[in-house]
């Protein structure tokens, strides 16, 4: 394969191979000496390497045009300059003669999939799953337990005993219908407010309280701001701040599973905001062109920070994308569990069976701030919150479906509110009392192995903690 | 797999017998090489005569032949690519190994991490340095942070990112960057510089090895102009390990890919005209960087001159300089110099004036030696 290039033999001269104009090739900077073996080894049509006969044209290297013709792009039909029908080999479709420009559907644009009403009355009952009333159940106890968990870290931080929270108010259907269709090995790329998900896998609260503390029992080390959970065991991957980093992350992990053939998926989540980064596009992008088995999950909450959505996009949402990337698409309901369970199930199914990612569009609402850094009575109405918090919750509709079927009651209801607060409470009382991590940790894993700079670095740090302890607050953290 | 050994003190002292006698042009860096392939045709293993990109695409097919998960992706990798690194792979080990990529480097990088991430060898290929940009939040914020930021729950170690890299005589501003320094300033990631096709073979092995997300730049202009003997097995070279090249006591010359070469000539040029004796320096890998080797040779030479094509405002001479002279300060006879570009763009037309060429580290080491 490797062939000998010599200054001395004349070989035959072999036109830039240049695909694209914008890109410098360096043929002119010095002559290309190709062998035979070279030529071939590029599959130039004109060796016939791939037995392609007589059909294929074979005049690239006379064609002064500079556009390669190779095998993989001979999907489309031979060439035949008397047929009246298109020959681009970037679009296959009819000619038209009148001039028109296609009206982008805002006004009545992709319609939103839902299985319940607002009130938890199933619409079309062959849409309904029937899952089994434990399933249900726990559907519901996850919900409320991430709700309860959500009030008491967001009131610790409020006391000074954490530094950030974020809370998932409004979007527990989302978290709990899509992770409740996943198989536990399948790969989550998350963004930020999905604890949902980590919690229906089986996160224990005394986990998600120590990365908030960032104290000894934290996985990540006690290395990041609060709610930036992630955990090997249950593949859900750490949560990193920059905004849609996931998304083309996702795609490489979905190509990389593919070639193990394990039917698994990956699930990878993002805002409606962070869907406007170029990262999105690039992930959308290539997840359709190298045939990923990847659900693309959108939560469509009205907000980025204090950014409505028509200040976000003009076109029809996100829903309206994944066709211009060639994608399956769907719009749900976000706050209909089941709506959420049937798409993410079938888009799993045929993912995984199709080789191809699909987009889910789930609509819903940013009950509460973005953060605790923010306040949202500056650019909403209190009157807007509360239509989503009294008319449209997804545990509310969840549970209006239970309660109908005899499942729940009101005393089923004290009951569950005063065990999940109790868990909660026992959880965050003992993250309390928990230390910090040895300072040591904040040296390591920065590679594999650490450095000898790096090293250096440790050991000045410690020689300066010596010397002057008493100015920090070692105490705090592991001997 | 074989490690570059025995014949070192062999083929060190016959290229400086062979730079002694030789008057070097960067053109003839083929001749030096062509001697140096004799001496390593002497090595265990069989060898065959390869340029630098075909020393490349060498190490990529080892990879392929040995790793199953690797794929190798990126623009227009699947023909060969643009530079030839990846001739035949496609052919050899199938469209689902190599591939192309949309147009789209935070994708192609993204792409990248996440193969990495779900165990995959991933192998991406910037079509130049120049373009990398795009991904620079990918690979600062994601890559070089995975393990740190996840407690070392998951990582991106199987990552290596390829660039051509470094000035190739009229790529102007967009065809002949060198961004070492950015990335540099980045910890969590390895940013390695091959010299030559044998230093590149191992270097790239290494570094798809290596359990920490690398970028690996291969300098353009000597992906034709280097020839040299490169085993065909696989070996690799130890990363951040800087090689000296040529021993000397009155001035260490540091730098790394071409301008290494550059160095070689301009310790001739020294020892001829001026009777000084030069210490020649690769470094290899700039990040994590060899301090040792080189604060030992600046403690025996008490002179330092790093030479890069990048600006020098910033640029990694920068770095080295400032470690130098809180290491060795004592040791210095002269203030550490560097020659770099200057602080503009890359030029098109200014290129033969824009270059730290052999006549200015030369007058550079002139006026250290008289400091």
């Amino acid at each position: 394969m490797l062939s000998e290039t010599t200054q001395s033999s004349s070989r035959k001269f072999c036109p830039p191979l240049v695909l694209g104009v914008k890109r410098l090739c360096l043929h002119s900077l010095s002559q290309v000496f190709l062998s035979e073996t070279d030529l071939r080894t590029i599959m130039c049509p004109k060796y016939d390497v791939l037995g392609l006969g007589a059909s294929v044209q074979s005049s690239v290297f006379e064609n002064t045009t500079g556009s390669a013709v190779l095998p993989g792009a001979l999907q489309q039909q031979p060439f035949d300059s008397l047929a009246e029908k298109p020959q681009f080999p970037g679009a296959s479709a009819e000619f038209v003669d009148h001039l028109e420009f296609i009206q982008p559907n805002v006004i009545s644009g992709i319609p939103v999939y839902r299985v319940m009403d607002r009130q938890g009355q199933i619409i079309n009952p062959s849409e309904d799953p029937q899952l089994p009333k434990e399933m249900v159940l726990n559907f519901y106890q996850k919900m409320t337990l991430l709700n309860t968990m959500d009030r008491i870290l967001y009131e610790s931080q409020r006391q000074g005993r954490i530094s950030f929270y974020m809370t998932n108010y409004g979007e527990e259907g989302t978290h709990v219908g899509s992770a409740a269709a996943l198989d536990p090995e399948d790969l989550v790329f998350g963004q930020y407010r999905e604890a949902g998900v980590l919690m229906f896998r089986g996160f224990p609260l005394d986990l998600f309280m120590a990365q908030c503390y960032a104290n000894v029992d934290d996985l990540g080390k006690g290395r990041q701001m609060p709610v930036h959970y992630g955990s090997k065991d249950l593949n859900f991957v750490t949560i990193s701040s920059p905004l849609a980093t996931q998304i083309p992350q996702a795609a490489g992990a979905a190509y990389a599973i593919k070639r193990e053939n394990t039917n698994r998926v990956v699930i990878c989540y993002f805002g409606e905001g962070a869907a406007s980064e170029g990262d999105a596009h690039a992930g959308f992008n290539f997840a359709a062109t190298l045939e990923c088995p990847l659900i693309f999950f959108c939560r469509n909450n009205g907000y980025a920070i204090s950014t409505p959505t028509d200040e976000q996009y003009r076109g029809d949402g996100i829903a309206a994308r994944g066709p211009g990337y060639g994608m399956l698409s769907i719009r749900v309901d976000g706050n209909d569990v089941f709506a959420v369970y049937n798409a993410t199930k079938e888009a799993r199914r045929r993912a995984i069976a199709e080789n191809q990612p699909f987009l889910i569009e789930a609509m819903t609402y940013r009950i509460g701030h973005h953060s605790t850094s923010d306040d949202s009575s500056a650019y909403r109405s209190v009157d807007e919150v509360n239509y989503w918090d009294k008319q449209d919750h997804p545990i509310s509709r969840l549970r209006h479906y239970m309660t109908a079927r005899g499942w729940w009651g009101e005393e089923e209801e004290r009951a569950w509110r005063k065990q999940s607060r109790k868990l909660v409470m026992e959880a965050f009382e003992r993250a309390e009392k928990r230390q910090k991590p040895h300072p040591d940790l904040l040296f390591s894993d920065v590679y594999l192995e650490m450095p000898p700079s790096l090293e250096k670095q440790k050991e000045s740090m410690w020689r300066h903690l010596q010397q002057y302890r008493e100015h920090y607050p070692l105490d705090h953290y592991e001997k | 797999m074989n490690t570059i050994c025995g014949w070192k003190v062999l083929y060190l002292h016959l290229q400086w017998c062979v730079c002694s006698i030789v008057r070097l042009s960067l053109l003839e860096i083929r001749v030096v090489l062509l001697l140096h392939s004799f001496v390593f045709g002497l090595c265990p293993g069989p060898t065959q005569k390869m340029n630098l990109f075909q020393s490349v695409t060498s190490a990529l097919d080892n990879t392929l032949a040995s790793d199953p998960t690797a794929v190798i992706f990126g623009e227009d990798v699947a023909f060969g690519g643009v530079f030839r690194c990846t001739v035949g792979l496609r052919d050899k080990y199938g469209k689902d190994r190599v591939f192309n990529t949309p147009l789209c480097e935070q994708g192609i990088v993204g792409f990248g991490i996440g193969l990495a991430v779900a165990g995959a060898t991933a192998i991406a290929e910037i079509q130049f340095a120049d373009y990398i940009f795009p991904a620079f939040d990918q690979i600062v914020n994601e890559a070089a942070k995975y393990r740190y930021r996840s407690g070392n729950l998951f990582d991106c170690g199987n990552l290596t990112i390829r660039a051509p890299w470094g000035c190739v005589g009229h790529g102007a501003l967009y065809h002949s960057q060198s961004p070492e320094a950015f990335f540099a300033h980045c910890p969590g990631i390895k940013i390695v510089i091959p010299r030559s096709p044998v230093q590149a073979k191992g270097l790239l092995l290494s570094c798809i090895i290596d359990k920490n997300p690398c970028i690996f730049f291969e300098p353009k202009i000597l992906y034709r102009a280097a020839v040299e003997q490169v085993p065909m097995e696989s070996y690799q070279i130890p990363l951040s390990q800087a090689e000296v090249l040529q021993e000397g006591s009155d001035i260490t010359l540091l730098a790394w890919g071409t301008q290494v070469h550059v160095m070689r000539e301009v310790a001739a040029m020294a020892q001829e005209k001026l009777g000084v004796s030069c210490e020649v320096i690769d470094l290899r890998t700039i990040q994590p960087w060899d301090i040792e080797t080189v604060c030992k040779s600046v403690v025996k030479t008490g002179r330092l001159l790093v030479s890069h094509e990048a600006p020098v405002t910033g640029g990694f001479a920068a770095e080295i300089s400032s470690t130098v002279q809180e290491e060795c300060f004592l040791n210095l006879e002269a203030p550490i110099t560097r020659v770099c570009g200057y602080d503009t763009p890359f030029p098109h037309i200014f290129e033969p004036f824009y270059i730290p060429d052999k006549w200015k580290c030369f007058d550079a080491v002139k006026r250290m030696i008289n400091y």
